[in-house]
């Protein structure tokens, strides 16, 4: 019939339409998000020229001394004494969850409500909480095995153990509470409940991604012994877990190390928790984290045959021990000892880590670099064949690519991508995902405006961060300064200054929202159309303005290492040094009274110090369009304080707890984790696995 | 001279929006796409091909051996052509408007949800279950639980530059 034709014909390039506009948004995310690791690199390219060229001057050699200052003298005995919870005191008015040890199902319980009411745990609690967790771990392996075996000689595993794959904080406002939960379940059920060690505990990266921030925030007089309680807990918790050891994730050294095509560039890892790469060169810029273990960039819920990698964080941190020595910077007594040691044996795993760190698998054959992460290599079906034989394994799992159904097979269904958090970008982003040792399910889930429109503030944050860039790219096509461009130059001279790979032909019709007739586009108002509201600020030195726009979130990680005493304040001195040794390293001119102009400008207190918080807040860009629930941070914004659309997910999770079947796999936005450890502990008590 | 100045321009824009939407979809960046990506992408041009016409093209889009993918350079040349061409014309608000009433038998000003899913599921090239619900949840209007055409029509159409 042909009207049901001509009906379905157009629906269906509606549809398709609506389909290119997603996958857009998506694409959007994707580049920005690339570009934040770029940017991450960059930081610890900074990190590494600091170790390179500061001067015997005593204020600079102070300052990067400080930055990097071994304070890890103590043993852990005694730290045990500074962690000491016993002098704190519980006022009466605390109306919040009160602990007792050892924990009991109602106690936890207890607290997960009170978070759910937005309580907060008092810090005495928190930090018993913590140091009981701290034994515990302390005492486990860092390969934790799993077995979901029915029959056993001695004891009957639990036939529902729960392997939680890292990566806990970061995100959302409510890390510290997501953690304390964890890790009581973790207490009240050590053989049932598995931690692994994600990308994100791990303090350095912690400073950049706003969990220090939330813990110092929330913890005004007890935040830094918390903080430093958390660093300890992460360095001691598991790797991986191997379940059934048929399901792993295995790494692929061999095949990568032949296809290495780019030495210098492939695989720093970007939330520098280790690594190194091949060039000797490079190997300075190690993460500063004490005793992290060689911690994969993806969450790898289930490891590898690679036993042999336990203690390698140890060794980072001699390795870092041996560099400041040898930069004259302060040391401990024993680094020498482990040093030379040290250096061999861990080339090559750090090697391997890294490969794995920034690989992802790709449909052909063969392997060949990553050029779109900056590191590591896209890897074919034929690897994985090779390499999950070779160890006799039946399934690779792997994740840290964000998969809008939340998961995929790949490989011949030898390798599966989990991604588990939803709505990753924005409401509607992407679908979550569990995984259980079968089917797998995906919640349905689709809010196209406003991802799309999330996704595109985010990318009008970023051209205005660029404008004088593009400014001088636009007059390039304007010689003659008529204010006019083509929007075809418009298209090449973005593409050619964000370096974004985006559709650009396809998003310039939404980004250029009024172009005038024959073409031709006002640039300048253009930019004022991009409503992005400045600060309100006297600084007149655009290049400075955009150095702090461009670098805002790197800034704030450089700041947060000054300040090592967590005091949230940072002084004119040390400010002023770490703004000189950023514009020479980026080769940039900012004079001397630009940075004093600039510190004035924000000492609103007039005490001669700096409030990191009210820095950057002061530099942050917002776009103007009013859509309250959608606050990006930065113009690396990722983090929307959108509402999460808690009804239809919820739904979802009981649905999954329904059909729960062996072993889970869980995300970490705050409220499913909530939803989702509640039903968790009632499918536990109920199945009579407790302790 | 100032003509044929033109005519390479306006090959070379076509050709950069047909990378453009290829790039959208070409998840690892080597310039290939799935299969099931081509309809999408001829739609998001501005193309309005029949299921029929689609199969048509994918046939001559995909390898001797099928992969499942499609290369650029093979996408590309064939793509060009359709939009210079300006096949599979877009659909003028009026006739579909005529469609819909032509559906509508009783000349209601509306059409009930089950109507819509009769004829689309069953006629033409039919809608699969997940096709009608996508358009029944844009389509039905929340309160009434009927698809009020016209307005529907007016809606989809109004659109950002193509």
């Amino acid at each position: 019939m042909r009207a049901a034709l001509l009906i379905q014909r157009w629906y269906r390039q509606y549809a398709a339409r609506l389909e290119m506009r997603r996958r857009c948004s998506w694409n959007i995310f994707q580049s920005i998000e690339y570009s934040g690791q770029q940017d991450h690199i960059k930081l610890y390219n900074f990190f590494g020229y600091l170790m390179d060229h500061f001067t015997s001057a005593s204020s600079q050699r102070n300052l990067v001394s400080q930055m990097f200052r071994e304070s890890d003298a103590f043993q852990d005995v005694e730290w045990e004494k500074q962690f000491c919870y016993k002098d704190i005191e519980v006022p009466d008015a605390y109306a919040g969850p009160h602990l007792s040890f050892p924990l009991t199902i109602s106690n936890v319980t207890e607290l997960v409500d009170a978070f759910k009411n937005k309580q907060k745990l008092h810090a005495r609690y928190v930090l018993q909480l913590l140091g009981k967790t701290w034994t515990l771990l302390r005492l486990m392996p860092n390969i934790s095995h799993v077995c979901t075996c029915k029959h056993k000689e001695i004891t009957i595993c639990a036939e529902t153990p729960y392997v939680f794959n890292g990566d806990f904080v970061d995100r959302g406002k409510e890390s510290m509470e997501i953690l304390l939960v964890l890790f009581a379940f973790l207490l009240l059920y050590p053989h049932d409940v598995h931690l692994n060690r994600g990308n994100h505990e791990d303090h350095i990266v912690n400073l950049r991604y706003g969990f220090t921030k939330e813990v110092l925030g929330k913890y005004q007089v007890h935040g830094k012994m918390i903080l430093k309680l958390l660093q300890k807990i992460f360095s001691c918790l598991p790797l991986a877990t191997v379940i059934d050891q048929k399901f792993v994730s295995a790494l692929r050294p061999l095949k990568r190390r032949e296809a290495s095509a780019r030495p210098k560039e492939a695989a720093l890892d970007p939330d520098g928790d280790d690594d190194d790469d091949f060039s000797t060169g490079r190997r300075r810029v190690q993460s500063l984290t004490h005793g992290t273990p060689v911690r994969p960039r993806q969450e790898l819920p289930r490891h590898s045959v690679h036993s042999g990698s336990g203690r390698t964080g140890r060794s980072v941190d001699e390795e870092l021990r041996e560099r400041r020595r040898l930069a004259g910077l302060s040391l401990s007594s024993d680094s020498e000892l482990y040093s030379a040691e040290v250096q061999e044996t861990d080339a090559d795993e750090w090697k391997q880590i890294v490969d794995v760190l920034w690989s992802d698998p790709m449909s052909q054959n063969g392997c060949v670099p990553n050029e779109v992460r900056g590191g590591g290599c896209y890897w074919g079906p034929d690897v994985t064949q090779e390499v999950l034989d070779r160890h006799k394994l039946k399934l690779l799992i792997r994740s840290h690519e964000c998969k809008q159904e939340g998961y995929e097979f790949c490989h011949n269904g030898r390798v599966l991508t989990i991604f588990s958090a939803s709505n990753y970008y924005d409401v509607g982003s992407n679908r979550g995902a569990y995984i259980r040792l079968g089917p797998d399910l995906i919640p349905h889930f689709k809010h196209v405006g406003r991802t799309e429109r999330s996704a595109l503030q985010a990318l009008r944050l970023q051209l205005f961060a660029h404008k004088s860039a593009l400014i001088r790219e636009f007059q390039e096509y304007d010689p003659q300064c008529t204010g006019l461009i083509s929007l075809k130059h418009w298209t090449v001279a973005v593409e050619k200054v964000l370096r974004l790979s985006l559709p650009w032909r396809v998003l310039r019709a939404q980004l250029v929202t009024s172009s005038s007739r024959d073409g031709m586009l006002n640039y300048h108002d253009w930019f004022n159309q991009l409503s992005v509201i400045q600060p309100n600020t006297e600084i007149a030195n655009a290049s400075l303005l955009e150095t702090l726009y461009k670098h805002h979130s790197n800034l704030e990680s450089i700041f947060r290492m000054i300040d090592t005493d967590h005091s949230g304040l940072i002084s004119f001195e040390e400010f002023h040094q770490t703004w000189k040794l950023l514009s020479s390293h980026l080769q940039t001119d900012i004079s001397d009274k630009a940075i004093a102009d600039l510190a004035e400008s924000i000492d609103f207190n007039k005490d001669g110090s700096i409030d990191i918080n009210e820095f950057m807040e002061a530099f942050r860009l917002r776009t103007g369009s009013v859509h309250v629930q959608d606050v990006t941070d930065g113009v690396n914004g990722r983090r929307s304080s959108a509402e999460f659309a808690a009804a239809p997910v919820n739904a979802v999770v009981k649905s999954v707890f329904d059909r729960l079947d062996v072993v889970q796999i869980v995300f970490n936005d705050a409220d499913q984790v909530t939803q989702t450890l509640l039903l968790m502990l009632q499918m536990l008590k109920t199945e009579g696995s407790g302790q | 001279m100032a003509d044929k100045y033109n005519a390479e321009t306006i090959i070379t824009e076509t050709q950069k929006r047909i990378s453009n939407a290829f790039d959208v979809f070409d998840h690892e960046s080597n310039k290939t796409v799935d299969v099931r990506e081509i309809g999408t992408i001829i739609r998001s041009l501005g193309c309005f091909p029949s299921e029929a016409e689609l199969h048509d093209i994918i046939a001559e889009l995909e390898e001797e051996e099928p992969t499942g993918f499609v290369r650029y350079e093979k996408f590309l040349p064939t793509m060009t052509k359709i939009l210079l061409e300006r096949k599979f014309r877009p659909i003028p608000e009026d006739l579909l408007l005529q469609a819909f009433e032509v559906l509508d038998q009783q000349k209601k000003g509306h059409l009930e949800p089950e109507e819509l899913t009769k004829y689309l599921t069953q006629e033409g090239e039919p809608f699969t279950q997940e096709e009608m619900d996508e358009m029944l949840s844009a389509a039905v209007d929340p309160d009434k639980n009927v698809i009020l055409y016209k307005d529907f029509v007016s809606m989809m159409t109004f659109d950002d530059n193509q």
